[in-house]
């Protein structure tokens, strides 16, 4: 399972990377957002994949019953993919008005910054 | 909390909790009031005045001894996120402290300013106070966030169509720097269980001892990581696309902090976490010497003065990144010298930068451009400018007795101490190069007739803006006339850091 989802990590690094090199704007969000879901997924491997047992203490207990998942990944990459959602969103906006101000849709016209 | 250790007249835990506080309720505050324009300007002033006065206290408390770290929310260690405080810590509290009160007092008098300046100013230094003060790897990941976040939205609310351009190119490599970041923190976690730092110390050192590249490939990543924040060669390419875009008073916050969080974090990961890896040192120190030079010979080429200056921030870092490879000297004293060197140069860079870009932004309000071309006659109509950007230009160069020849001579003294002449021979040449694009700022901006370009005088410069460039170009010329304080500090910082990276395995609180 893990060599599974690793090699999934991979492919969604090839194809974000793949994307980023493109001159399109829109093909930039795109690859972002794989790339980012790479690394979330990559980090929630990489924390070990254990036990499927929600870390969880049944009422009346001290300590749960079975092996349970480690909580501290799923933490991580929960936080991971709230800050990812919101840079997302603030790259598209950003996207949608650099495109309005340079209607050929290529970024490599990008230019205002050269000075 | 069982340690009701002082800072000031403050319990620790509040004292380091401060520089966190202000910035979120002043930010919070001020979105309150968007059309209430002094109303802002008077929070953002105060909120950074109480900044530099925490600043100032926890640097004075950790230059006193060690300080205990405190764990938010009174969570044992491992489980709470711990903030901690050394003298480097405080040292660039302070430096955040005086960029808040200098930027937000430039910015003052701006009357088309965006209604979101003064909270997005505060979020930047939220994130860059909070990046300083924890001992949290996943929490330095999210601070970063943070920081980049206020930053962005700095270049998109000030710069217009070319800061959201600006804004575009500098975000696709961050966060790509971040995902690095990230995947280095995740795997940390699985290799290690923890996060806290101080423990990670512990439990990286055993790993490290059987799986060294393991723990070398990991150190590596984040290496890259800090290097993309950092603007080390040869992921530097968003700063000059970005860093000149804002007003001045923007682009002064971003080059006295921005670089500096990455600088301070390889600083600090290199010593505490990572401390038993050197494998990345020997690539650090190309990077370096290739950013010196490769940042000086980008802002020689350049026509825009705050162009030249950006590219300037870029060769600037290398030096500090210098100090840090010095940390595989083999000698102790090499050691702490190359990174006192490196305190040092972070702090003179982090005043004399800003200054220039505050010249600049005079320059533009003035000439209305800062196109070099079209600018010119500034000696006979401005001398009192001419001055101010000679003091900090020569600061920069490194002509005695300004603050940046102490900087300068500390990296020079320490690359050739620990027998690293090459780093040196970089330095002394990428020196030359910046007196050179200082000469042709001050020949085409001040010396050259300005050429007839018929348009007037812009608004003219209101007096706070005056006095956030005098009292940042005081600054360095007391840092230059007096070094031994800041020296002291520097070197206590560093002392510091190495007793960090040297701490024996069992003075920690390491649990299976």
């Amino acid at each position: 399972m893990t060599l599974l989802l690793a090699i999934l990590v991979g492919i969604l690094f090839t194809i974000g990377v793949y994307l980023l090199m493109q001159r399109t704007p829109a093909r930039l969000v795109l690859g972002l957002m794989l790339l980012g879901n790479g690394t979330n997924l990559g980090v929630f491997v990489a924390g070990g994949l254990g036990s499927d047992h929600p870390p969880l203490v049944p009422a009346g207990a001290e300590a749960p019953a079975a092996a349970t998942a480690d909580p501290v990944p799923q933490a991580l990459v929960l936080t991971a993919i709230v800050i990812g959602f919101a840079v997302t969103t603030l790259a598209a906006a950003l996207i949608w008005r650099t495109q309005r101000d340079n209607p050929d849709n290529d970024l490599d016209a990008l230019r205002r910054t050269e000075t | 909390m069982s340690t009701p250790a002082l800072l000031g007249n403050l319990p620790a835990a509040w004292a380091l909790a401060l520089p966190l506080l202000v910035p979120l309720l002043v930010a919070g505050g001020a979105l309150l009031f968007p059309d209430r324009a002094r109303l802002q300007n008077a929070l953002g002033l105060l909120g950074g005045g109480l900044l530099l006065g925490s600043g100032i206290i926890i640097l004075k408390g950790s230059l006193a001894g060690p300080l205990p770290s405190v764990r938010m929310g009174g969570w044992p260690q491992g489980v709470g996120i711990s903030l901690g405080a050394d003298p480097l810590t405080g040292l660039m509290l302070t430096l955040a402290g005086v960029m808040a009160c200098v930027t937000l007092l430039y910015a003052a008098e701006d009357r088309r300013r965006s209604p979101f300046v003064v909270p997005l100013v505060m979020v930047t230094l939220l994130g860059v106070n909070g990046a300083f003060l924890t001992r949290d790897l996943f929490n330095l990941y999210v601070w970063f966030e943070v920081l980049l976040a206020g930053s962005f939205g700095l270049l998109v609310v000030t710069g217009g169509a070319a800061g959201r351009e600006a804004a575009v190119k500098s975000l696709t490599l961050n966060l790509l720097g971040s995902l690095f970041f990230l995947l280095a923190v995740g795997a940390t976690y699985g290799v290690a269980g923890t996060l806290d730092m101080t423990l990670l110390q512990d439990r990286l050192g055993l790993v490290f001892a059987q799986r060294p590249a393991l723990v070398t490939g990991l150190a590596m990543l984040l290496v890259a990581a800090f290097a993309v924040k950092a603007a080390l060669f040869p992921f530097h390419s968003w700063l000059p696309a970005s860093y000149h875009v804002p007003p001045a008073g923007v682009c002064a916050l971003f080059a006295a902090l921005l670089t500096k969080v990455g600088i301070y974090s390889l600083l600090r990961i290199l010593t505490l976490p990572f401390s038993a890896v050197e494998g990345p040192l020997p690539l650090l120190g190309i990077m370096a010497a290739a950013t010196m030079l490769i940042g000086v010979f980008g802002a020689v080429t350049r026509q825009e003065m705050k162009s030249i200056l950006a590219w300037h921030s870029i060769s600037q870092v290398g030096y500090m990144a210098a100090g840090v490879v010095l940390l595989t000297a083999p000698a102790p004293e090499m050691r702490i010298a190359g990174v006192a060197a490196s305190v040092f140069f972070l702090i003179h860079h982090g005043l004399v930068k800003p200054a220039l870009f505050l010249v600049a932004g005079l320059v533009a309000r003035l000439q209305g451009t800062t196109y070099l071309p079209s600018n010119g006659g500034l000696y006979q109509e401005r001398p009192a400018l001419a001055v101010l950007f000679l003091l900090a230009a020569l600061s920069l160069v490194g002509i005695p007795p300004l603050s940046g020849f102490w900087a300068k001579l500390g990296v020079v003294q320490a690359t050739l101490a620990a027998g690293q002449g090459w780093l040196t021979a970089a330095a002394l040449g990428a020196g030359i190069v910046t007196m050179m694009s200082m000469i042709k700022i001050w020949n085409e901006v001040f010396w050259k007739a300005r050429p007839e370009t018929g348009d007037d005088d812009h608004a003219g410069n209101g007096q706070a803006r005056w006095v956030a460039t005098l009292a940042l170009t005081v600054l360095i010329t007391l840092v230059g006339l007096q070094p031994r304080p800041l020296l002291n500090w520097s070197e206590k910082a560093a002392v510091a850091l190495m007793a960090d990276r040297d701490r024996t395995l069992d003075s920690g609180e390491a649990q299976p």
